[in-house]
């Protein structure tokens, strides 16, 4: 029985999209199959450890973000760095995508910087980009439908040191015109949906638990099935939502 | 076009809607007035002797419009009101353009606006009292951020005539921060009772920074969400001191509440038929509305005393011999100080949860993972789930480490409702907890059986 060590980071300034919801998720899909979730949480100005599995960047108010932005490079970004070197998970969602980014451009023109942790950066957009969102994933050559909602104002692109996580099958995704959604560099992931993200996308879920665990474990690592018919019933009426079909 | 003619048609409007069932016609005649006559509010609030009294926040309005209807009521004052649910622009001008039909014609307005479309509301229609209760985040996909709403209610307040009282609730920052340096007219109002105390902010706190500074705020109590005693921890402000304070609230369960309130004017005290603290919350602002207004506090104590609960808010139906109270839950903090209030009854819970995502609800679900459900775990005997997204709604309370053999998922409203009310044993109570689409759903239902009125008697 393993324990799955998550640094949560800023809990308290992002977490307008539910991100515990993700959290609860890896909690009880772990605790299901007999193992443990530890989580640390990081606030402003706390150091974080390099040598947890898993990495958790939410989403947040424009003035939370900024604060966010100024603690990033002065207490985590090396410790974050190293952790991804070392093949750790990051789970970043929609504003925490775009700081584990090389960083964003607001309307005025002034510049939030990330952490370059994937290969990807954003610019403001003129509206927001709200809505359903369904996309086509690939992960290490498995393709699944990923479904959740979308809001942001930021368009993101992506550089050669990425891959978007999935092909936008309705909805906005990074930016609205590549057809792109998400990045993926390694183990870490970028991503704009959420609804939460995790409890309607249990492929998702168990994939980063699998790399968690194998983080963990220094060990390749196959998870039991759990019995997902709840989850597979609110994965399709979501994807319904956004008029998609099976 | 003339103004008599504009009228004669936007009614005609109204009668057709109401005819063909439109949620009775609450609303489009407005538009279409407003199309024909941009300044018919101007025109018809002018009609209006003792000019109005507007109420806006997240949550709350509805029931603290009621409670001060029957404020005005006891003075003797004739209301014109806007039905809950007909909140914007078109469902204000709707209200004026009925009462203008009118005889013996209303002397004062009530409308409770819309926290998003108020500073239109307000510009129009120059009220005599302005009460602002709250601000949680709400339905994220169509407003934006909370931040954007502060900043446009504080532009409108710069804006509006010298002789608009503000009623505004101490205990919330953001509000509070509206009458900061103001040389208006503002009644503060809050809650000063210690043992109405929380031991620690909710998840779902928003607002929970300076609007001055944006430095972390500090509570040296917390009453419900974010709003409590609370300082900045960088800068001079801090909760202003209330001029109408509730010093003592007594919880009943969940059938009402008992409230003492000082005021300038003299004591309040009264029993409220709505139960749970933000109630205590909707009757103290009706009260300072009350205050504002120049009522006498005796008259204010039997006025709320007679008040019943609004459709939806607390509301008691007995449907099929049995007893069910709809608790409408739209949003993080409505949706906890539900659960709050649930909580008050000692009997193990029978619930029925409505998740909706259509317009009025928000297109996005996620705020369900920001409701404090997990104190109702220990105590749930049956949970039902039902609306358009019954299955996320299921799966909160799974993740949550609810049995998920224990939930029953029906997608439609009336076969969740009738599985509920089955399930329940004699003498216990059924508490619905809907978005507010599915509200409007389960409502029809028991209007259907003859268990509620119809929507558009309550105004
Ligand atoms: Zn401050």
């Amino acid at each position: 029985m393993a324990v799955l060590r998550v640094c949560h980071l800023y809990p308290g300034e992002l977490n307008i999209y539910a991100d515990r919801g993700n959290i609860a998720v890896l909690r009880r899909r772990l605790e299901w199959r007999g193992h443990t979730l530890a989580v640390t949480e990081a606030g402003i100005g706390d150091p974080i450890p390099a040598d947890h599995d898993l990495y958790y960047l939410g989403g947040g108010q424009d003035r939370d973000q900024l604060v966010v932005a100024r603690d990033l490079p002065a207490t985590k970004a090396d410790a974050l760095r190293s952790a991804m070197a070392d093949g750790a998970v990051l789970l970043a969602v929609c504003g925490g995508f775009q700081l584990a980014g090389h960083g964003y451009t607001a309307v005025d023109g002034s510049r939030m910087p990330g952490i370059g942790v994937l290969d990807a950066d954003t610019v403001a957009g003129p509206t927001r980009l709200i809505g359903d969102l369904v996309i086509e994933a690939e992960l290490e050559g498995e393709r699944r439908r990923v479904v959740g909602f979308e809001n942001h104002a930021g368009r993101t692109t992506l550089g050669p040191g990425s891959v978007p996580l999935g092909r936008v099958v309705s909805g906005h995704g990074n930016n609205g015109t590549d057809g792109g959604e998400g990045a993926v560099t390694g183990r870490a992931i970028g991503t704009y949906l959420h609804g939460p993200l995790l409890p309607k996308n249990p492929w998702l879920a168990d994939t980063v638990i699998r790399w968690g665990l194998e983080h963990a474990g220094g060990a390749a690592v196959t998870l039991d099935p759990l019995p997902d018919d709840l989850e597979e019933s609110a994965h399709a009426a979501a994807a319904a939502r956004a008029g998609v079909r099976r | 076009m003339t103004r008599t003619a504009s009228l004669a048609i936007a009614r005609t409007v109204g009668r057709l809607s109401r005819r063909l069932g439109r949620g009775g016609g609450t609303s489009a005649p407005g538009k279409v007035l407003l199309r024909m006559r941009p300044g018919a509010i101007e025109e018809l609030a002018a009609g209006l002797p003792m000019g109005s009294l507007v109420i806006s926040a997240t949550n709350g309005k509805t029931t603290t419009a009621r409670l001060v209807a029957a404020c005005m009521g006891a003075e003797g004052w004739r209301v014109l009101g806007n039905p809950a649910g007909a909140n914007l622009l078109s469902g204000v001008a709707t209200a004026l353009l009925d009462g203008s039909a009118r005889r013996p014609r209303p002397q004062v307005g009530l409308f409770e606006v819309d926290e998003f479309a108020l500073p239109e509301v307000a510009r129009r229609l120059r009220p005599r009292v302005l009460v602002l209760m709250n601000l949680f985040r709400d339905q994220l996909d169509r407003y934006g951020e909370l931040e954007a709403i502060a900043d446009a209610w504080a532009a409108m307040v710069r804006d509006l005539p010298g002789d608009t009282v503000l009623v505004l609730n101490a205990d919330d920052p953001a509000v509070a921060e509206l009458g900061h340096g103001t040389t208006r007219r503002v009644v503060y109002f809050g809650i000063d009772d210690p043992s109405a105390a929380l031991p620690e902010l909710p998840h779902a706190a928003d607002s929970t920074r300076c609007r001055h500074c944006a430095a972390p705020l500090a509570y040296d109590r917390v009453v419900l969400g974010h709003m409590g005693d609370w300082h900045c921890t960088a800068c001079d402000r801090r909760r202003p001191a209330p001029d109408v304070r509730a010093t003592r609230v007594t919880l009943d369960g969940t059938t009402g509440l008992d409230l003492e309130i000082a005021t300038p004017d003299g004591p309040v005290s009264a029993p409220v038929a709505v139960p749970g603290m933000h109630n205590a919350y909707n009757a103290t602002a009706a009260a300072a509305a009350a205050i504002a207004l120049g009522i006498a506090p005796s008259r204010i104590g039997p006025a709320l005393a007679s008040a019943d609960a609004a459709f939806g808010r607390a509301e008691r139906v007995r449907v099929d011999g049995r007893e069910a109270v709809l608790l409408l839950a739209k949003n993080p903090a409505g949706a906890n100080v539900t659960v709050q209030t649930v909580l008050l009854d000692p009997d193990p819970l029978h619930l029925l949860v409505a998740l909706n995502d259509r317009t009025a609800d928000g297109h996005d679900v996620s705020w369900i993972w920001d409701v404090d459900y997990e104190p109702l775990l220990p105590r749930l005997e049956r949970l039902t789930v039902t609306g358009d997204r019954a299955y996320d709604m299921a799966l909160r309370f799974v993740y949550a480490g609810l049995d998920r053999e224990r939930v029953t998922v029906l997608e439609r409203p009336e076969a969740a409702l009738d599985a509920a009310l089955a399930a329940l044993p004699d003498g216990r109570t059924l508490y619905v907890l809907p978005t507010y689409t599915a509200m409007l759903g389960l409502r029809e239902v028991l209007v259907r059986r003859g268990a509620a009125e119809a929507f558009w008697h309550d105004s």
